[in-house]
């Protein structure tokens, strides 16, 4: 099969842009609308920050938020309604930004998933009225040091942080940004743009404020130490490529150029710098989507970030990092596949099997979550290392399908709540199915989706990946992938076991009756599980078209 | 004109799916629109009749195709039917002694409140049983045959706050459901064997496939007949089944149910043809039957059980007659249709003895009833006469068939077979000679009813005072009327078949006939036979009709005792079937718990201690954790390179 080929299962070619010359960069801006949206707001949010009275601020910053995302959703449907998700994709920006049907369908999923997050961000009535005034999950005053009069004065003046609104709406459009990258250099662009507001939000928990800035002190060191490695192996790649473009590159990778940029004769062309150098981009994608050996923030940071950020990273994040690791394999590297793919089955097995034994002791709510997802990580790099097109569309309806389970579950997490605010040992949760049955049998069904039972969406998902992997040649990855589930379903069930058949405990937590908000957040959540479980060929089929990337 | 035959099996089950579903605004109308349901399949079964006779007899067949079922490459599934003089004779029998017990039961189960569920259940009974009669492959067949299934279950249990009722009839189901598994099996042998399961090109293509594979689809068909049959070794349900309400009883011993194997056999005769061995298995299956039923049936006291035991017997001397091949086929549909008659007269008129004596079925304690049930004792009495072969009734034209034919079918065989019907005969007329003495003659033996807390048989609805005397009357005209016509049928009908070779040149072209040849002269047999039955009857006569009849049971010798607890069969079933079974599923959770439990709790084990130590890993210092990123990248970085260097 002859390189181009091999690109022709799934990359269309852009439709021909500027090249060469010297023209005024040409932005356009309508294919680009949903993040000019989301960055525009972002922007607003600051400045209602500034300007905006304390008193209106949460819910300027709410409505500001709730507009901003619905808008720039709609603004990716009417894209891929207007054909750029199939017969109009191209290359936007100068290059720099695709807009094709994954990005488009991963953009989409991401703002469903943060508007979804938006609502939980909001959320006002878990807690009871702190000196009359409504809280929030996040601190009154960041800065104020734990337990210091400061923070008390804070609290008792009733601040809130409504920076968070802001915060986010940079961490989407980052995100956003990402999948879409079509140059190394925007990659690390949208990767600090995203990360930095994330590293923020993980510090601002209103309970247990120093395990939460522990973990945002460890996310930031560890997620600076990655980001490094990710911008050393772009370099690496300059060097061996001579540009930074998916495209160009992956034509020095499959050999269809030959001519050589005088600056850089000495490297260019050199394998060693482009295996290094895919090694480390790799690595820095993979610490992104949690990955095992580069998932150790991931249990510590879950855990001690504000449950609704925890929900928000877990889908949103993943969602973004797949897209962007997806685009890098199969758009820049599709020519080095039989290099990276044996190491990228290594990893997905050892993610795959880690994340599930590791799961199997915790004892802690949101670790267990965690961990959960390191699994799903494994599950889903079983997808993409298929190496086909119909590897593409499983891991993105995977993608979606996780994505509303786990802010679901996380939303759920937030409302089991003790004096010390939410209780997440999983001993509290005994006996939760008895006293309030509506709640447990809703975290029932996302645990059921988890663990891929069918007629939840995370069978369907965990069905079309295992099926692309097998018919891709990787049969005994999904062995390893069946037997990490059935091992996953183990601690699954066993929370399901628990709530419903065990006596309840005397010191109990409280499921708090929550906004209206939270209500939608989770009741979306549970009908998008059982609506891509029951009928899950519509979406499939859109995955399915959505499933070619541009080049 | 074909288009009709759909009908016969829409019009009952449109009556159960409407008395089902209707609910209780229904309960007034029900037995009303059952009834007329029924009746009106009869009707269509008529003209249909009719109809077909205006053909020439080898062109009867009529086929209607409706639709296709299951259409799979390869796997043809069609809701067609097909109906020939086989099925049209079938079709009457149902139709007609069917709408015969819907009219008696709108009297019998007139106190009962669910009577119209009662008779949605008789609807869907009919609807089956039509069903498994006009199908034109194996497949419908199957559907109609688990029709069958599912209605008796649900008749036999239609009291089901009696635990009796119940256990009878899941014990029905369960035993049918062995039976059921053969006939899967055959259908899917044909399958595997033909490529279809239509009845015309399995029954042409028989000859051209090995013998082995022929014997082994007989023999599955046969267990399925044992089944719905009641044979041995499947025979135990049946007088369990009496627990349902009498026109249940009527309907399964006369017109469905225990015909359908009959009509399996008999519809199948090309493969049993190429079969000798499962042929003899079908005869020695009948032979062992019949014997069975019949000595069961003189032990019995309950009137119901003892005409359960008789009916076993009947069906056994069927399903000899069609293991004999082209000499018994006829004779053994001719013998079932004489027998639908007399035996759905005599359980007809059981329960209107049973429901004139407070539903007690001890026939010790009935005595003297002929003076106050007049029509009861005429009707029941010509049936008496017509099952056990007085010359001139229907019985005596059907049975003597048999047993000729028996004696014909050759050397040892056929000396054994007839010795075995002749004395089945003999049998026959005694123990319903036996029933008949202790029910209409003799002295009252009557008993004060009993205490209804006390015992459980009493059927709800009717009105029972503890320790009154029962008060025997004739039952109403809707019960009355169709014990008559059974009466008629049970006289008439055998030497109407007979006369010419009505019956036989009817059948003819559907299951060939050979003239059966005896050994020894037809009238020897004849007369052989009616000695066998009058040393029967008189034998009887001596027993019970010349002295007095204890109302209590004497303890009888070893074996009326084991013919009272049905010759040992449920002792049997139970130490071989019950306590294999247990033993086999307690050395099976042996293994699950040592073995299994052993390998699932040893994963969970090392999956935990695995889990226990990696989370160590996981110590919280933000250093170990980079470097366990750097080690990682510093392996990926490694085997890129090394995937390249191999």
């Amino acid at each position: 099969m002859s390189a181009s080929a091999v690109h022709s299962l799934w990359t269309t070619v852009a439709a021909p842009g500027a090249d060469g010359g010297f023209t005024a960069p040409h932005i356009e801006y309508a294919q680009l609308s949903p993040t000019l949206i989301v960055v525009g707001a972002a922007v607003v949010g600051v400045l209602v920050e500034a300007v905006v009275p304390r008193k209106a601020r949460y819910h300027t910053q709410l409505f500001l938020s709730v507009v901003a995302v619905a808008a720039a959703f709609a603004a990716v449907v009417a894209l891929a309604a207007g054909g750029y998700g199939t017969t109009k994709a191209q290359i936007a920006a100068e290059g720099a930004i695709a807009v094709d049907g994954p990005a488009l369908f991963l953009q989409g999923t991401i703002l469903l998933a943060s508007l979804i997050a938006v609502f939980t961000f909001a959320e006002r009535r878990l807690d009871p009225d702190a000196h009359g005034n409504r809280v929030d999950s996040f601190a009154a005053q960041a800065a104020s040091v734990p337990g210091s009069e400061s923070e008390k004065a804070a609290v008792k003046a009733g601040f809130t942080t409504t920076e968070v609104f802001p915060l986010l709406l940079f961490a989407i459009a980052g995100m956003l940004v990402f999948p879409a990258a079509n140059d190394l250099l925007t990659l690390f662009v949208a990767l600090e743009v995203f990360s930095l507001p994330l590293y923020l939000l993980c510090a601002v928990a209103r309970r247990k404020r120093l395990m939460s800035q522990e973990a945002a002190v460890k996310y930031f060191l560890l997620g600076a130490f990655s980001s490094a490695f990710l911008l050393f192996g772009i370099a690496l790649m300059y060097g061996y490529a001579g540009s930074v473009s998916y495209a160009r590159i992956a034509s020095v990778v499959d050999g269809t150029v030959k001519q050589i940029d005088p600056a850089l004769a000495d490297t260019m062309g050199n394998d060693a710098l482009l295996l290094i150098g895919a090694a480390m981009i790799l690595m820095g994608l993979l610490f992104k989507v949690g990955a095992v050996p580069f998932h150790m923030w991931t249990p510590d940071v879950y855990q001690g970030a504000p449950t609704p950020v925890t929900g928000f990273m877990a889908a949103a994040t993943k969602v973004a990092a797949f897209g962007a690791l997806l685009r890098l394999l199969y758009v820049v590297l599709p020519g080095l596949r039989w290099d990276w793919r044996p190491v990228m089955w290594a990893i997905a097995i050892i993610t795959m099997l880690g994340g599930a034994i590791v799961a199997v002791t915790q004892t802690d709510m949101k670790r267990l979550l965690a961990y959960s997802s390191i699994a799903h990580a494994g599950f889903i790099l079983a997808g993409v290392i298929a190496t086909r097109p119909e590897g593409i569309s499983s891991v993105l309806f995977y993608l979606l399908a996780y994505s509303f389970v786990t802010i679901g579950a996380f939303a759920v997490v937030t409302l089991v709540r003790d004096a010390g605010g939410e209780a997440t040992h999983l001993s509290k949760w005994a006996g939760l199915g008895r006293r309030s049955p509506l709640v447990a049998a809703v975290f029932a069904v996302f645990l059921l989706a988890f663990a891929g039972i069918p007629l939840t969406s995370g069978f369907a998902g965990k069905f079309a990946v295992f099926k692309a992997a097998a018919e891709g040649g990787a049969g005994a990855l999904v062995v390893v992938g069946v037997i990490s589930s059935a091992i996953a379903a183990f601690f699954y069930i066993r929370v399901i076991v628990l709530m419903f058949f065990s006596e309840p405990r005397a010191d109990g937590p409280t499921v708090a009756v929550p906004s209206p908000l939270t209500t939608a957040a989770i009741g979306v959540g549970v009908a998008v599980t059982l609506a891509l479980g029951v009928a899950p060929q519509y979406f499939l089929d859109l995955a399915g078209q959505a499933g070619v990337f541009v080049r | 004109m074909e288009n009709l035959i759909a009908l016969l099996v829409a019009a009952p089950l449109l009556g159960a799916a409407v008395l089902l579903c209707g609910g209780r605004r229904l309960d007034r109308v029900g037995h009303w629109i059952g009834t007329a349901l029924a009746a009106a399949s009869f009707v269509v079964g008529v003209v249909l009749f009719g109809a077909m006779l205006g053909y020439d007899a080898e062109a009867r067949t009529m086929r209607q195709h409706l639709y296709s079922w299951i259409p799979v490459e390869g796997f043809q599934g069609d809701i067609a039917f097909q109906l020939d003089q086989l099925s049209m004779t079938f079709v009457l029998l149902i139709t007609g002694v069917g709408t015969l017990i819907h009219i008696y039961s709108i009297g019998y189960m007139e106190h009962d409140e669910r009577r119209r569920r009662f008779f949605g259940y008789l609807n869907l009974f009919l609807a089956a049983m039509l069903l498994l009669v006009v199908a034109d492959n194996y497949l419908l067949l199957y559907f109609g045959w688990e029709g069958v299934g599912l209605a008796s279950y649900l008749l036999i249990g239609f009291w089901q706050h009696k635990p009796s009722a119940a256990t009878a009839a899941k014990k029905a189901f369960i035993v049918n459901r062995v039976g059921d598994m053969g006939l899967s099996i055959a259908i899917m042998l044909m399958f595997t064997t033909f490529g279809t399961f239509a009845f015309g090109p399995v029954l042409e293509a028989t000859g051209e496939t090995s013998e082995g594979k022929m014997t082994a689809i007989g023999l599955m068909l046969l267990l399925a007949a044992c089944g719905k049959s009641a044979q041995v070794p499947l025979q135990s349900w049946l007088g369990d089944a009496m627990e349902g309400p009498t026109p249940v009883s009527a309907l399964i011993h006369a017109a469905t149910m225990v015909t359908a194997g009959v009509y399996l056999i008999t519809r199948s005769g090309a493969i049993f043809n190429a079969a000798p061995d499962a042929q003899t298995a079908v005869v020695a299956v009948g032979a062992v039957t019949l014997l069975f039923g019949a000595i069961v049936g003189c032990a019995k006291d309950d009137i119901k059980k003892a005409l359960a035991g008789s009916t076993m017997s009947q069906i056994g001397y069927m399903i000899l007659a069609a293991g004999l091949g082209p000499i018994g086929y006829a004779f053994a549909i001719m013998h079932l249709v004489t027998h639908g008659f007399f035996k759905a007269g005599l359980f007809l008129g059981a329960g209107s003895v049973m429901h004139g004596m407070n539903d007690e079925v001890d026939m010790r304690k009935y005595g003297g009833l002929r003076k106050y049930m007049p029509v009861t004792f005429v009707t029941f009495g010509l049936g008496y006469l017509a099952i056990i072969g007085f010359p001139g009734l229907s019985g005596f034209f059907s049975k003597d068939k048999i047993i000729e034919a028996a004696f014909a079918s050759g050397g040892a065989q056929g000396w054994i077979l007839g010795t075995v019907t002749l004395l089945g005969a003999g049998i026959t007329a005694y123990y319903m000679t036996r029933v008949m003495i202790l029910t209409f003659f003799g002295e009252k033996r009557w008993q004060p009813a009993p205490d209804p807390d006390k015992t459980a048989s009493v059927e709800p609805g009717i009105e029972v005072h503890p320790g009154e005397m029962p008060h025997p009357h004739e039952s109403p005209r809707s019960m009355t009327i169709p014990m008559i016509v059974l009466a008629f049928g049970s006289v008439f009908a055998g030497g109407f078949f007979s006369i010419g070779d009505r019956f036989v040149n009817w059948l003819e072209p559907v299951t060939q006939f050979d003239h059966p040849h005896p050994p020894i002269s037809v009238p020897v047999i004849t007369g052989m036979t009616v000695a066998v039955l009058l040393a029967g009857v008189a034998i009887a006569y001596l027993q019970y009709g010349r002295k007095p009849v204890p109302v209590v049971a004497p303890r009888g010798s070893f074996v009326t005792r084991a013919a009272r607890r049905d010759l040992l069969q449920d002792d049997f079933n139970h130490v071989v079937l019950v306590r294999g079974g247990e033993h086999l599923t307690r050395s099976l959770v042996y293994v699950d718990h040592t073995l299994v439990d052993g390998v699932v709790n040893g994963t969970a084990a090392t999956v935990g201690g695995l889990s226990g130590r990696l989370r160590k890993l996981q110590n919280g210092y933000a250093r170990t954790y980079a470097v366990s990123m750097f080690g990682g990248t510093a392996i990926l970085i490694a085997a890129t390179l090394l995937m390249r260097a191999v």
